[in-house]
C-alpha cells in the first residue's frame, strides 16, 4: 500500500425525508482494494455517486492528490482520473468494443471517424490489461463477464488513477470473476487506488486489503482485512439497535395447516431450485440482498414471468400457474415492490383500483354497477384507513402508504388468502409504516397467509414468523423466529454455492 | 401534488364544465368559430347542401373515429381503417353488384370482413407483441391489396338510391317534400351513445382504459390483457365496417387502391376531441366533436377557394397543434 491518493472526509447529504450520509469518512492508498461494505441502503452508493459528481455533498471536505476537490459532474471526475464501473453496463450493444470504448472521444482522421486507428488503440489497451478480446467485435455478442472487461478497459483508458467497482461480480461465472481479479490485482501493482463494493464476504477476503463498513448512512469503522474475520465485518454491518420490538416467537399455532407449497421452482439466472411452505396465519419472511432473486421467485409463483419447473401446491392441490390470472383464481394476489409500475393505475380512481381485481362481482348484466363498487371501495377506505377525500380521488394524488393501501384492498375485495408483500413499506413514511405493520398482523389474526419480502432487516424480524434467506437465488437459509439474529440472517444472505 | 385537483380557475371550476370537460367546451368554440368563418367568408358554405356535405364526410369518419378510439385508449393505434374501408365495402359491393346477394348480406359480410380483419390486427398485436403502429401499417398495405384482389381492380358502385335494391342509402339520407334530410346522423349518435356505454360502463371498457393507463399492473391484478387489448382492435375492424357502409351509401365509387389518409382523419378526430395518444384516456363524444372539426374542415376548406393541396396543409397543421395539446397535457400530469 503507497501513500493516499483519496480522502472523504466527514460527507454529509440530505435528502428530503432520509438522511442518506451522516459524516462519513474513507480514505484509499495508491495500491490498495479498499472494499466498501454495508446492506441495502447503507449509503456505498450515495458516497460512490457524491465523490463522482452526480450528487453534490451538504458538508465535508474530499481531498484528491493533496488537493481539494469538487467534481461537478462524472465527466469532470473522469478527466481527474476518478472513474467508476457500473453494476449496470453502460454499452451500445450494436457499435463494436473499440467503438464504445472510444465513444464520445473518438479518434478522427481529416474530419471521418478513425475506426482502424481506434481498433489499434483498443488492441493495446486490451494487451497491457491482459485481456483477450477483438476490438472490431459487436458489443452484444460477448458473455456479460467480457463486457464488463471493456468497461473496465474503457475506465482505464481515462488514465484512471481511482477505479470504483460497485458489484463487479454480481453477473459473472466463477472462471469470469478469477480473471477479474486477475485485472484488479494488475491495477494494484500499478499502483491505482481500487474501491470494491460487493456483497460477497468470501470475495472481499480473497481480494481486498482493506475495509470500510457502513451502515444507515454512516460511517462504521476500517479495518484491515486479512486481520479481521468474516464475523467481525458482519458485526459491523449490523450491529444497531433495533428501535421497534422484533418478534421472539412464532403466533402460528404449530398445527397450522399448509396453504403453499412450493417445490423446486426454477425460473431464469435468479431462482434456483426454490422450495419452501407458507402455513396459515403466518407471515413467512423473505431476506436477503439486492438481486438474491426474492422478487423473481414471487413473480415465477405469481405466474407474472414464466418458471421452467417445479411444483406449487395450495392447500394441498397441485395447481398449475401460467398467468397472474390463474393466480388470482387461486387466491393469490401480489403487492409489487414497484406500486407505480405493477401496483395501482395512477391516473384512475381509488374505486377503479379496488375494484380492480374482482370485477365479475360488481357487475349488474353487463353493466358496471358503480353503486356497489364505489360502496365497497368506501368500506376499505373506512377498515384500512386510508386516507383520501373519496373513493373517486385519483390514485396519483394519494401518499405512498395511502396508495400502498388502495393494492391492499384490491387484493382483499378479491377474496386472497395468500397476499405476497414485495418490500411493503419502500418509499412510505414512518407513520404508514407502522399502520401497514398493523394491518399485516390484522390480516393474518383473520386468517390470511402473508409472504412478506423485504430487503430491511429490522422489518424481517419484526413481522416474520419464520425466515427464509436467498442468495444469488438460492434457498440459503431458513430460520424460526426464535432462532433468527441480523447475524445469522446476514451470513445466510452472503452465502455462495 | 395531493391538491392539484383542487386548483383550477372559475373557468374550470363550474360545474358543468367539470362534468362536460375543458377540451369538449373548447372544441364545440372552434367549431362554432370555424362554421362562423366559413359563413362569413363565403355564399357557397352558406347554403344548406353545405349541412348535407359536412354529414356526408361526418358519417364514415365518425364511424371510423368510434373504433379507432378504442385502441387509442389501449395505448395503440389501427392504421388499417383507411384502406380496411376501402377493402371492405369493396368487398362487400362487389358480392352485391356482381354476385347479386342481398344488399342486407352484402352488409353483412362487409361487417364481418371487417371484424375479422380487426381480429388479426389485435391478436398480432397482443398476442404476437408488435408494435401497434408496425402491426396495422402491415395490415394497412394487405387491405389495399385485398381490396384490388376481391374485385379484380374493378371499381364498385353500390346500388344507387333510384335502383331496386338502393334502399341501403336510404339509411343515410332521404328525400322528404323535395328536400333531403341527412338521417344518417340518427346512427352515428346511436353507435356513439352505445359505444360510450360500453366505453365507461362495462367490464370491457373498464379494463381497455385500464390497460392503457398501466397494461403491467392491469395484467398482474389478473386481468386478461390479451382478450382485451385484442377486442379494441375487433372493435375498430368492426366501426371501420360499418364506415364501409356509410361511405359506399354516400358517396359514387369506392376505388380499388384508395383509402390511404382517411384513417389519418378520423384519428386526428379523435385527438382533437380529447383522445390521448398515450393511451388511458378518451371519450366517444369528444372523438365525434373532432370529426366534426375535420369534416367542416374538409367542406369550409375548398370553399374559400383553397385547393387540395393546401387543405392538405392546413389539416396536417391543425394536427399538429392537437397533438401538441395532448402532450402538453400529459406533461402536467406527470
Amino acid at each position: 500500500m503507497g501513500e493516499v491518493i483519496l480522502t472523504m472526509k466527514g460527507i454529509d447529504k440530505s435528502f428530503p425525508g432520509v438522511h442518506a450520509l451522516d459524516h462519513v469518512d474513507l480514505e484509499i492508498r495508491k495500491g490498495e482494494v479498499h472494499a466498501l461494505m454495508g446492506e441495502n441502503g447503507a449509503g456505498k452508493s450515495t458516497l460512490m455517486k457524491v465523490l463522482t459528481g452526480i450528487y453534490s455533498k451538504d458538508e465535508g471536505t474530499i481531498t484528491y492528490e493533496g488537493k481539494e476537490v469538487t467534481f461537478s459532474n462524472p465527466r469532470e471526475a473522469q478527466a481527474a482520473g476518478v472513474v467508476i464501473v457500473h453494476q449496470e453496463l453502460n454499452m451500445m450493444g450494436h457499435l463494436t468494443v473499440a467503438q464504445n470504448i472510444f465513444i464520445g472521444r473518438e479518434i478522427m482522421s481529416g474530419g471521418i471517424i478513425d475506426d482502424k486507428k481506434m481498433n489499434e488503440e483498443a488492441r493495446k489497451l486490451f494487451d497491457k490489461l491482459n485481456i483477450d478480446i477483438d476490438p472490431t467485435e459487436t458489443m452484444s455478442r460477448l458473455t456479460v463477464g467480457k463486457q464488463q472487461m471493456c468497461e473496465i478497459a474503457k475506465a482505464i483508458s481515462h488514465d484512471a488513477k481511482v477505479i470504483i467497482f460497485d458489484e463487479p461480480s454480481a453477473a459473472l461465472t466463477e472462471a469470469e470473476i478469477e480473471e477479474l481479479f486477475k485485472i484488479i490485482r494488475d491495477l494494484r501493482e500499478k499502483q491505482l487506488g481500487i474501491v470494491y463494493i460487493s456483497h460477497r464476504m468470501d470475495e472481499i477476503k480473497v481480494i481486498t486489503d482493506r475495509v470500510t463498513v457502513m451502515r444507515d448512512g454512516g460511517y462504521v469503522g476500517t479495518l484491515i482485512t486479512k486481520d479481521c474475520t468474516k464475523d467481525d465485518i458482519i458485526n459491523m454491518m449490523v450491529g444497531r439497535v433495533i428501535y421497534e420490538d422484533p418478534k421472539t416467537e412464532s403466533t402460528v399455532p404449530k398445527d397450522a395447516p399448509v396453504v403453499l407449497r412450493v417445490e423446486h421452482l426454477n425460473a431464469g439466472k435468479m431462482v434456483k431450485d426454490v422450495s419452501f411452505e407458507l402455513h396459515k396465519g403466518e407471515i413467512l419472511g423473505f431476506s436477503g440482498l439486492m438481486g438474491a432473486g426474492r422478487t423473481e421467485t414471487a413473480r415465477a409463483l405469481f405466474g407474472a414471468d414464466p418458471k421452467e419447473s417445479g411444483d406449487v401446491y395450495v392447500n394441498g392441490e397441485k395447481v398449475e400457474i401460467k398467468t397472474p390470472q390463474d393466480a388470482v383464481r387461486c387466491g393469490i394476489g401480489y403487492l409489487s415492490e414497484d406500486r407505480k409500475r405493477f401496483g395501482i393505475v395512477v391516473d384512475k380512481t381509488v374505486a377503479e383500483n379496488s375494484t380492480m381485481a374482482s370485477l365479475e362481482r360488481f357487475m349488474k348484466g353487463i353493466f358496471i354497477n358503480k353503486k356497489k363498487e364505489d360502496q365497497v371501495s368506501q368500506e376499505y377506505v373506512e377498515a384500512l384507513k386510508t386516507k383520501t377525500p373519496g373513493v373517486d380521488q385519483l390514485v396519483v394524488n394519494l401518499s405512498g402508504g395511502n396508495q400502498q393501501k388502495v393494492v391492499i384492498a384490491k387484493w382483499l375485495v378479491r377474496n386472497c388468502d395468500i397476499l405476497i408483500f414485495d418490500e411493503p413499506t419502500r418509499g412510505i413514511d414512518v407513520g404508514a409504516k407502522s399502520e401497514i405493520y398493523h394491518l399485516m398482523n390484522q390480516l393474518v389474526a383473520e386468517g390470511k397467509s402473508i409472504i412478506m419480502i423485504s430487503s430491511e432487516m429490522t422489518e424481517i424480524l419484526r413481522m416474520s414468523d419464520r425466515i427464509i434467506v436467498m442468495c444469488e437465488g438460492r434457498k440459503t437459509g431458513e430460520l424460526g423466529i426464535e432462532e433468527a439474529t441480523q447475524e445469522r440472517i446476514m451470513h445466510a444472505a452472503t452465502l455462495r454455492n | 401534488m395531493a391538491d392539484n385537483q383542487k386548483k383550477g380557475n372559475a373557468f374550470t371550476n363550474n360545474p358543468i364544465v367539470k362534468a362536460v370537460g375543458t377540451q369538449k367546451i373548447v372544441v364545440v368554440l372552434v367549431l362554432i368559430i370555424l362554421l362562423a368563418f366559413f359563413s362569413a367568408a363565403s355564399s357557397a358554405f352558406r347554403q344548406y347542401s353545405t349541412i348535407l356535405s359536412i354529414m356526408d364526410y361526418t358519417y364514415y369518419l365518425a364511424f371510423l373515429g368510434i373504433g379507432v378510439t378504442f385502441c387509442l385508449i389501449t395505448g395503440g393505434v389501427d392504421l388499417s381503417i383507411g384502406t380496411g374501408l376501402v377493402c371492405y365495402g369493396l368487398i362487400g359491393g362487389y358480392l352485391i353488384t356482381h354476385n347479386n346477394i342481398p344488399v342486407i348480406v352484402g352488409i353483412l359480410v362487409t361487417l364481418l370482413v371487417g371484424v375479422l380483419m380487426g381480429t388479426v390486427n389485435g391478436l398480432i398485436v397482443s398476442l404476437g407483441g408488435l408494435p401497434p403502429f408496425l402491426a396495422t401499417l402491415c395490415t394497412m398495405m394487405i387491405a389495399r391489396g385485398l381490396g384490388s384482389l376481391a374485385t379484380s381492380g374493378l371499381s364498385v358502385n353500390w346500388p344507387p338510391t333510384a335502383a331496386e335494391n338502393g334502399w341501403a342509402r336510404m339509411l343515410f339520407k332521404i328525400e322528404v317534400g323535395g328536400v333531403k334530410l341527412p338521417i344518417g346522423f340518427i346512427w352515428v349518435l346511436l353507435f356513439a351513445v352505445i359505444m360510450s356505454i360500453v366505453l365507461n360502463k362495462t367490464k370491457p371498457g373498464r379494463y381497455i382504459i385500464a390497460i392503457g393507463s398501466n397494461k403491467e399492473a392491469t395484467r398482474l391484478s389478473g386481468v386478461n390483457v390479451v382478450k382485451y387489448q385484442t377486442l379494441a382492435y375487433v372493435f375498430s375492424g368492426f366501426f371501420t365496417g360499418l364506415a364501409a357502409i356509410a361511405y359506399a351509401n354516400t358517396f359514387q365509387a369506392l376505388a380499388p387502391g384508395t383509402g390511404a389518409g382517411m384513417e389519418l382523419n378520423a384519428i386526428g378526430g379523435a385527438i382533437i376531441g380529447g383522445t390521448s395518444m398515450s393511451g388511458g384516456m378518451g371519450s366517444i363524444a369528444g372523438t365525434i366533436l373532432g370529426v366534426f372539426i375535420m369534416s367542416v374542415l374538409q367542406t369550409g376548406l375548398p370553399n374559400i377557394g383553397l385547393q387540395a393541396n393546401y387543405q392538405q396543409i392546413i389539416i396536417g397543421m391543425v394536427l399538429i397543434l392537437a397533438v401538441l395539446v395532448d402532450v402538453f397535457k400529459n406533461k402536467k400530469l406527470a
